[in-house]
């Protein structure tokens, strides 16, 4: 049992040194690792947040938000298809948007039947099943409602989320910070994570943001008692302007939307901050339309769903390109500009979970956890060495080596260290000790039961095998299991749990006894006596 | 040279004979724990009971009074507030309603930010933490689920490994351990948080080993000597376990004890919690999981070839 052939020992150091190896980037400063050859090892561990400061945030979509814009799509197909209708247009009134649904009347009683022909015609298939994404369906005899169909939800959900991960990437490159995750979880929520972050506030604010960029024509005709009043007149709605800091009356039509825009760049109008910002082709064509119709009359510059600012057309704006000015600062104007160029998000997104480390915290905690950790390790390795002698510094090699191998595999995998990861790597190295402990033990025993030295290891070794595998085996399940059904920071734990589990084994067992058959093989027969 | 030996060899204590008291102090113990956890509760973080936290650290000790009566007259709701390292940090804890508004938190943030600043100009926000309603319930459910699925998990493994009996006795054994650091944490009124739910996931893999470790020598006693009483039997296995376990458990006290007064206060908590989870382990693989083998009935004909099933775990070493 202790003899090993010279192809595992081979094989062991091969998996040591490959060990080895891959964790020494960790041992030196990141701008250094970053610019070492090609062959090099070049990946290190990364830290969670936690332990270096920075900024997670959990957002989820406001599915409600996510419908208003397909149904208002939705109500743009309708009304030009009932218009378009074979044997003349089919009127219908009383749209109303709600939530998810879609609901309008059609007001001549017998056409109801040729309507619902034509709404069915609009919705679309979705998925493999053939599913449609709404269900037509009639009520009170003339009243049609589109009402989305479960597969229907999820698939707006999914393009919308898709599309959202692609914005916040965007929105967040432009903040010019390094390495952020963006990962989608779940069905309807992406986390967000950005290392180091002077300003967390400054993220939360250019996520927060849907950024829809409507323009609108302000609807001069309003009557201000009725807009004091709350009520607005058919065909228009009432929003807040930022500006004045009253509602104002504008067109439920969209002249243009900021889908249309292809650039946009803080600047400033006489001393003014100001964003500037340039359409598409299709764009600038209808926005030189309406300009030339409209000249004299205000129109509304809308983002999201509060006015920021109702200039007044002074002459048609024909080259694509215009100025947005409202109360901006330089910061709230570049904020903007950002919001703009990267897109408005497919839906609302909110913060549901925020946690934030100051760097100044993150670093602290490196540094007393390291020093711990350390000082933590000396003690055992001591105690080790006072306790076993030879075998002990078997057992110190080990885990030294095991402790190396977590952080190489780590690397390898791109594994992240948490707070509770280090908890894991605390249970690991108890294990490792736990498995020498046992095996030097047992050599104890059998020692003292009176065999040889050679038969006392190997039995040692043996039969301490079985309870070492049998008490890391049960923690391997322990640990799939957290990984399995448990969220951040039991996941963290887990990971580290299950590559230490691991590596401890074939360091605590595995090498410790390579050592015992070195020694024995150079000095063959002649040990007669072990202090243990 | 002489090596240490902390526990001399041969030692023949009878700890099964004291099984009678082991049980009474666990009970008393459980007992307390079960009633700090229904009246007192266990003091939530942000984590699961969602809201706002706020570190705020300072370049001089601040008075934690002052700073307490400056955010209750702003009147945001009953905020917890604790003082860290000497009141050089102070972390500020605010239930937000309902409606999850992240408009809310920010506002509330600011608020009292502002109310600190006033009187202390240097105060800095170190960390910041806001968890909705919504994910801090999902957090309790998934941390709770992973936690008790893991414990079954690993309970079903040494029944199939060993027998019925050893299953049940660790899981009553792993129950007890987490039962009483939950009880601590009622007492003592020291935050619980996710970190801490890693920290009983640490007790329960510490816990687990120890247990396993002991049943192992049991099993291979069982095997051994036939006709020996299952009293006498439990005696010798822990007796001849016990440099291991003392030694096992000393290394991992004395590798937390370093983490815990030099690991800062973001180690605090959870190696805290595992140094009592160890103590609490050690103790119930011993007082906990061997007597309930021998009340379970466990004989030398546990391990028996007979046993269909179980013959191929037979050992046929001599």
């Amino acid at each position: 049992m202790l003899d090993f052939s010279k192809t595992k020992v081979w094989g062991i150091i091969i998996l040591l040194a490959a060990g080895i190896f891959f964790a020494v980037p960790n041992a030196f400063p990141e701008k250094q690792v970053s610019a070492w050859p090609e062959w090099a090892p070049r990946a290190q561990m990364n830290l969670g947040l936690d332990l270096r400061g920075g900024s997670h945030l959990l957002l989820e979509a406001n599915s409600d938000s996510l419908f208003e814009t397909r149904l208002e799509s939705l109500e743009d197909n309708v009304r030009v298809e009932m218009r378009r209708a074979e044997g003349g247009a089919i009127a219908i009134g009383d749209v109303s948007l709600r939530g998810d649904r879609l609901r309008f009347m059609v007001r001549d009683a017998a056409r109801v039947d040729q309507a619902v022909d034509i709404a069915r015609g609009l919705t679309q298939a979705v998925g493999v099943t053939g599913a449609r994404d709404y269900n037509v369906t009639v009520e009170d005899d003339n009243r049609l409602l589109f009402t989305p169909t479960p597969e229907g939800k999820a698939d707006a959900v999914n393009v919308a989320m898709l599309q959202a991960v692609e914005v916040i990437r965007r929105r967040i490159d432009e903040l010019g910070t390094r390495e952020p995750t963006i990962i989608r979880e779940g069905d309807d929520r992406v986390v967000v994570q950005v290392p180091g972050l002077d300003d967390p506030q400054a993220l939360k604010d250019l996520l927060g943001k849907t950024a829809k960029l409507e323009f609108k024509m302000v609807d001069v005709d309003a009557d201000a008692q009725q807009i004091a009043s709350g009520r607005a007149p058919p065909g228009s709605e009432l929003l807040m302007n930022a500006d004045i800091g009253q509602p104002m009356a504008v067109k439920r039509r969209v002249i243009i939307s900021g889908d249309q825009l292809t650039n946009a760049q803080q600047s400033f109008d006489r001393g003014q901050a100001i964003v500037n910002f340039n359409f598409d082709a299709t764009g600038a064509r209808r926005f030189a339309r309406v300009t030339q119709q409209n000249v004299g009359k205000p129109f509304a510059i809308i983002l999201d769903d509060v006015i920021i600012s109702a200039p007044t057309i002074r002459s048609p704006i024909l080259g694509g390109s215009g100025q947005i000015s409202g109360n901006f600062t330089v910061e709230s104007a570049n904020e903007l500009a950002i919001l703009l160029r990267s897109g408005r998000l497919p839906v609302e997104l909110n913060v549901i979970e925020e946690r934030t480390v100051g760097p100044d915290l993150g670093q602290d905690s490196i540094d007393a956890g390291v020093f711990s950790s350390i000082l933590a390790v000396a003690l055992v390795m001591l105690f080790m060495v006072a306790t076993y002698g030879r075998f002990g510094i078997y057992s110190c090699i080990a885990l030294a080596l095991n402790m190396t191998l977590i952080v190489g595999v780590m690397s390898l995998l791109g594994a992240t260290l948490t707070l509770p990861g280090l908890a894991g790597f605390v249970l690991t190295v108890g294990a490792a000790v736990d498995a020498n402990v046992l095996i030097n033990e047992r050599i104890r025993e059998e020692l003292r039961k009176g065999r040889r030295v050679m038969d006392a290891v190997k039995t040692g070794y043996e039969q301490a095998s079985t309870t070492i595998f049998d008490a890391n085996v049960t923690n391997i399940i322990a640990a799939i299991i957290m990984f399995w059904l448990g969220s951040g920071p039991i996941k963290g734990f887990a990971v580290v749990l299950t590559i230490g589990i691991v590596t401890s084994l074939f360091t605590a067992v595995t090498v410790t006894r390579m050592f015992a058959y070195f020694w024995f093989s150079r000095r063959e027969g002649r040990i007669k006596e072990l202090l243990i | 040279m002489r090596l240490v030996k902390l526990v001399p060899d041969n030692t023949n204590i009878g700890f099964v004979r004291w099984r009678f008291v082991g049980v009474g102090v666990t009970l008393i113990l459980i007992a307390l724990s079960i009633f700090g956890l229904a009246t007192r509760g266990l003091n939530y973080g942000v984590d699961f009971a969602g809201g706002l936290k706020m570190e705020v650290g300072f370049e001089q000790p601040a008075n934690v009074d002052d700073v307490r009566s400056r955010i209750g007259a702003l009147g945001i709701g009953s905020a917890t507030i604790q003082e860290i390292d000497s009141a050089e940090i102070i972390s500020i804890r605010v239930p937000l309603q309902e409606d999850d508004n992240p408009d809310a938190a920010k506002a509330v943030e600011a608020q009292v930010l502002g109310a600190i600043m006033e009187a202390y100009p240097d105060a800095s926000l170190r960390s910041q933490d806001v968890v909705s309603g919504k994910v801090s319930g999902e957090l309790i459910r998934d941390g709770t689920l992973a936690a008790i699925v893991a414990m079954i998990g690993v309970a079903i493994f040494i029944w199939v490994r060993f027998e019925w009996q050893f299953g049940v006795g660790a899981l009553v054994a792993l129950v007890h351990d987490v039962v009483i650091a939950l009880g601590i944490f009622a007492w003592t009124s020291l935050e619980f948080n996710l970190n801490i739910i890693a920290a009983l996931l640490t007790i329960i893999g510490y816990s687990l080993n120890d247990t396993i470790v002991n049943y192992d020598r049991i099993r291979e006693n069982l095997r051994k000597y036939r006709k020996m009483e299952m009293i006498p039997l439990v005696d010798l296995s822990v007796n001849e376990m016990l440099a291991r376990t003392v030694m096992t458990s000393l290394t991992m006290a004395v590798a937390l004890i370093a983490l815990i007064v030099y690991g800062g206060e973001a180690l605090f908590g959870f190696t805290l919690a595992m140094l009592i989870g160890i103590i609490v382990g050690t103790y119930s693989s011993i007082y906990v999981a061997g007597p309930i083998l021998i009340w379970l009935g466990v004989g030398p004909d546990s391990f028996l070839p007979e046993d269909t099933g179980a013959a191929e775990r037979v050992s046929t070493r001599p």
